[in-house]
């Protein structure tokens, strides 16, 4: 059973969403009937599936086990490191074997996810932000299995998904979430499956024809924005489902898109596009390694610290999305802007025309294409071009 | 008497911390005004703040321990260190 794309999901989905109204409508506590709920949805994607299954529960012994493993001796750097990395292992496998062979050990759907939330526990217990005392054993399995984000985020905070578990919700209260999250879900149900569909059947992409340059340069924008176009209402009406049937689960799960062609540049476009994860990398890849340059004092300026870490945290971000060239070239094209916005962004020319309405109009405009420019690398039509170009 | 004193210095060194962060001078008309909507504190000047606060009060405060919106004025950052001190 695929989330959020085969009939039977959404027929379950509806069940689970009955069930929690009239919980939630009686006071009475969702989580017990969110975790069977979650349980059960998840042994409906893996039937059939012995080995996504294995891996899903190896996945979770290391995970459990090196997290209390750390709980024991929270603020030692060895043993954060020690489980951050047996954290990290099957993803790293699962993406390294997929693009060797193709089929990837170890993996599962939704593997990429459950792993930054894992890391998030362990780096903020090394914090001392976590303690063996805060961890309880069932709130952070249903954390990690939460079905409505399982497969594909938002990317959820464990301390912020414990409060929710933690109070009872009044009645009024409930019955505003769950209004709000059926109307979420039924607006994400028509970004995914109408606009998305349509802008789907609209991409079409081709190798650099022979006929004139300006009809061939038309075909080629007119499928790199489909794609756009598609990849966004697909992406955010899956996340609005997502953050829908939590709330009816009585969780607020954070929301994932904020208008992002709108972004008036490419620092704004990162606040507005995957926020779950542009967040997250920003909380726990690129703040910690600006600390790290900063303190050790390994890098000379404020710039170019901001820059290499920029530089990082994007090329991690294009890896985690997988092991090719096409991620590889998306996370660092971004890395490279978002250093160039910040070495501009510290001009004299900056300062003065930022509040310029002819200056945010002409980067509105630059940064929408070159945020397009962006999606052509990620959906690999700019490999299909150049490998056009190369005859390879 | 002391006690105001105290909480007027911390102020004052954090107002002078977060003026050096972000490049920005006269932010004390803006003691109680969001940073970050104001475009005077990004990311990574909150991460320097976060370092600046450990070298001069000896604070240490992780970077998702608070969230934004308790950290996102002059003011309430001076709580936040007064409060660990």
């Amino acid at each position: 059973m695929g989330f959020y794309t085969t009939p039977s999901f959404f027929a379950l989905s509806a069940l689970v969403v009955l069930v929690s109204a009239v919980l939630g409508l009686l006071e009475l506590p969702l989580m017990a009937w969110g975790l069977f709920a979650s349980i059960a949805m998840l042994v409906l994607m893996f039937w059939g599936n012995l080995a996504a299954a294995l891996s899903l529960a190896l996945f979770l012994s290391l995970s459990i086990g090196s997290t209390l493993w750390l709980l024991g001796r929270p603020r030692s750097l060895w043993r954060t490191t020690a489980a951050v990395l047996v954290s990290i292992a099957p993803l790293v496998v699962y993406k390294l074997t997929v693009s060797l062979s193709g089929s990837g050990l170890l993996g599962f759907a939704g593997i990429s996810y459950v792993t930054f939330k894992v890391v998030q526990v362990q780096l903020e217990a090394y914090d001392g932000l976590i303690s063996k005392k805060d961890f309880k054993l069932w709130d952070y399995l249903y954390f990690l299995l939460f079905f409505p984000s399982f497969d594909s985020g938002p990317i959820d905070r464990s301390r912020r998904f414990g409060e929710d578990l933690g109070r009872r919700i009044p009645r009024d209260e409930y019955a505003g979430m769950l209004a709000r999250g059926i109307l979420l879900f039924m607006v994400g149900m028509v970004y995914k499956l109408v606009i998305a569909a349509l802008a789907y059947r609209l991409y079409l992409p081709s190798a650099w024809g022979d006929g004139p340059f300006l009809q061939e340069l038309g075909k080629q924008l007119a499928c790199a924005y489909s794609y756009g176009l598609y990849l966004f209402f697909d992406f955010a009406g899956y996340s609005l489902m997502a953050m829908g049937l939590a709330f009816c689960l009585g969780v607020r799960l954070p929301r994932n898109f904020r208008a992002p062609f709108l972004a008036r540049d490419l620092t704004d476009f990162w606040n507005r596009w995957h926020i779950t994860l542009s967040t997250w990398l920003r909380d726990f890849v690129f703040m910690r390694l600006v600390r790290l340059l900063m303190k050790r004092r390994l890098v000379r300026g404020r710039l170019r610290t901001a820059q290499l870490a920029l530089l990082a945290d994007m090329l991690l971000m294009g890896l985690w999305h997988g092991v090719t060239v096409d991620y590889v070239a998306y996370g660092l094209y971004h890395g490279v802007l978002m250093a160039l916005t910040e070495g501009h962004q510290k001009s004299a020319f900056y300062r003065r025309h930022r509040n310029d309405p002819a200056y945010r109009l002409m980067s509105w405009f630059v940064t929408l294409q070159l945020v397009f420019f962006g999606f052509a690398l990620f959906s690999g039509q700019m490999s299909l071009l150049v490998k056009g170009a190369l005859h390879v | 008497m002391s006690d105001t004193h105290d909480a007027n210095e911390v102020l004052s060194r954090v107002l002078d911390l977060v003026e050096e962060v972000s490049g920005e001078d006269g932010l004390g008309s803006h003691l109680d005004d969001d940073l970050f909507s104001l475009g005077f504190l990004d990311s990574m000047a909150a991460i320097e703040l976060l370092v600046g606060l450990e070298e001069e009060f000896g604070v240490s405060i992780a970077p998702t321990e608070l969230p934004r919106e308790d950290m996102n004025t002059v003011g309430k950052i001076a709580t936040q260190v007064a409060a660990r001190m």
